[in-house]
């Protein structure tokens, strides 16, 4: 019985799955800029040439990076509202998400800033710019295009990280799946729908990838 | 059919047969008189309880020892036909395995959190009521909410694809319920405040309101899974036995003492 493969399910449940979808998308589009952001920011304080900075990008890297994402949304899932902040299974999820990220995209935007040639720094610094100045209009512009590829991977992977939402009832994709599960005993139809599902998502990441790889590889220097 | 795959076909039908004759025997025997008559032949009573429930029967992993709210019934009975507490041996059954082995004689009663349903009064016979199970809410102390009409637009917790999670939906239709991937993780999420509400049935509730004493049950249950004490299909006398039992407790206020000792509250 739960061998069986019965197409109606994605009807008689297309509301859920439809909600999950969406919910797993809003999350992840959220926690992909989110952790844009804030992993480019690490990445400038963890080669900044200011110690306490330099020191507090290193410690979010190796903190961050090298624990579970699931103990990162319970963070935020269980300490948060314990510390009287209420936020709920989609906030904490997302927030989880993103945080998580952006340890991996930080180290991503570090190994392209480094790899384009210090000259560039002293000679933007000669000019007068500043230490932000320089970063912002010299060095991040060109170092953007060498890592997009491996950012790329990086949005794959937090698509399909997403479903720890699921864990923390933050009603993505993968929670309505399992209640879709528990309702039809039918778990190799259901969770097949779903790996479309995040094929929908993660597919045009990767044709996206692949293209810029192409593309940047022939084009520079 | 080749020589080998005829051996071996052979060979399943002899244990087969082994089996049944194994079974046949048992039931035989059991079948001799009532399961009263059998106790007393044997001197102990052999009862069916749960291992792994909290508060009902329960293994303590340091000692050994099965403890719980049924174990004490099996104990109280044992006294009562046999004058010694300690007479009674206990096997563990699973929901699964219950009803087969009391059918087999292989243990007299079950008292293992069975909830009475008409479909298994078709295989066994019960006993009075000893326990009044059914789902119920878990809020913190002091919440506003008092039942089922409290819940509009409330975050209601429950465990994923559990029957709690249909019956809240169908008796709450209001209420936000969240499911998750089982009832520790739920009661952390309720103590988080991820939640105003905990469902399901009142006896695992009692065991979370014994862990954490600012949790408690509110609104009694409102659904109706009453547990009773499972006996062979037609052996009158030894139901009367148990009921007789359950009747004395009640009067003289034992059952009182052990539901309160178990539950952490006095029954209703």
């Amino acid at each position: 019985m739960t061998g069986k493969f019965d197409v109606n399910v994605l009807f008689n449940h297309w509301d859920r799955f439809l909600e999950g979808f969406i919910h797993t998308v809003e999350s992840s589009i959220i926690a992909l800029i989110g952790s844009f952001i804030l992993g480019t920011i690490i990445a400038v304080m963890r080669i900044s040439p200011y110690k306490p900075l330099n020191w507090i990008g290193t410690v979010y890297v190796e903190f961050i990076r090298n624990i579970p994402v699931l103990l990162v949304t319970f963070f935020f899932f269980l300490g948060l509202p314990s510390l009287g902040i209420p936020i709920g299974g989609f906030t904490a999820g997302t927030l989880g998400l993103m945080v998580y990220t952006a340890s991996f995209i930080a180290e991503c935007v570090r190994a392209g800033i480094q790899s384009v040639p210090f000259g560039q720094t002293e000679a933007a610094r000669a000019t007068g710019l500043t230490y932000m100045q320089t970063m912002l209009h010299v060095v991040l512009p060109q170092s953007i295009k060498i890592v997009l590829p491996s950012i790329g991977n990086q949005f794959i992977n937090l698509v399909k990280n997403s479903s720890i939402l699921a864990v923390v009832a933050g009603l993505d994709l993968m929670y309505y799946a399992d209640l879709i599960n528990a309702d039809t005993f039918l778990p190799l139809t259901v969770y097949t729908f779903v790996a479309l599902f995040y094929l929908v998502l993660t597919i045009p990441l990767s044709i996206g990838v692949h293209y810029m790889e192409r593309r940047f590889s022939s084009t520079d220097r | 059919m080749n020589k080998r795959s005829r051996l071996g076909a052979f060979l399943v039908l002899l244990v087969v047969c082994l089996v049944f004759a194994g079974c046949g025997s048992k039931k035989e025997s059991a079948e001799k008189g009532g399961t009263l008559e059998a106790i007393k032949a044997r001197g102990k009573v052999i009862a069916g309880v749960k291992y792994d429930t909290k508060l009902f029967g329960l293994k303590d992993p340091a000692t050994g020892k099965v403890e719980g709210f049924d174990i004490d019934i099996a104990k109280a009975l044992a006294k009562k036909i046999l004058g010694d507490e300690n007479k009674v041996e206990l096997k563990e059954v699973t929901s699964k395995t219950r009803i087969p082995l009391l059918q087999n004689g292989d243990i007299d009663l079950i008292v293992a959190t069975m909830t009475v349903t008409e479909e298994r009064k078709q295989q066994v016979d019960f006993s009075d009521i000893y326990f009044k199970a059914g789902q119920s809410l878990l809020v913190k102390k002091g919440s506003p909410i008092q039942g089922l009409q409290d819940l509009k637009g409330v975050k209601v917790l429950t465990v994923k694809g559990s029957t709690s999670a249909k019956n809240i939906r169908e008796k709450a239709p209001d209420a936000n319920v969240l499911e998750f991937e089982n009832y520790q993780d739920a009661f952390t999420a309720l103590k988080a405040g991820q939640g105003e509400v905990l469902t399901t049935d009142n006896a695992i509730l009692l065991g979370m309101q014994q862990q954490d004493p600012n949790y408690v049950l509110v609104g009694g249950n409102f659904t109706d899974e009453p547990y009773g004490i499972a006996i062979k299909k037609g052996d009158a006398e030894f139901v009367k036995e148990v009921n007789d039992l359950l009747k004395e407790m009640k009067s003289s206020g034992e059952y009182d003492k052990l539901y309160e000792q178990w539950m952490g509250v006095k029954p209703e």
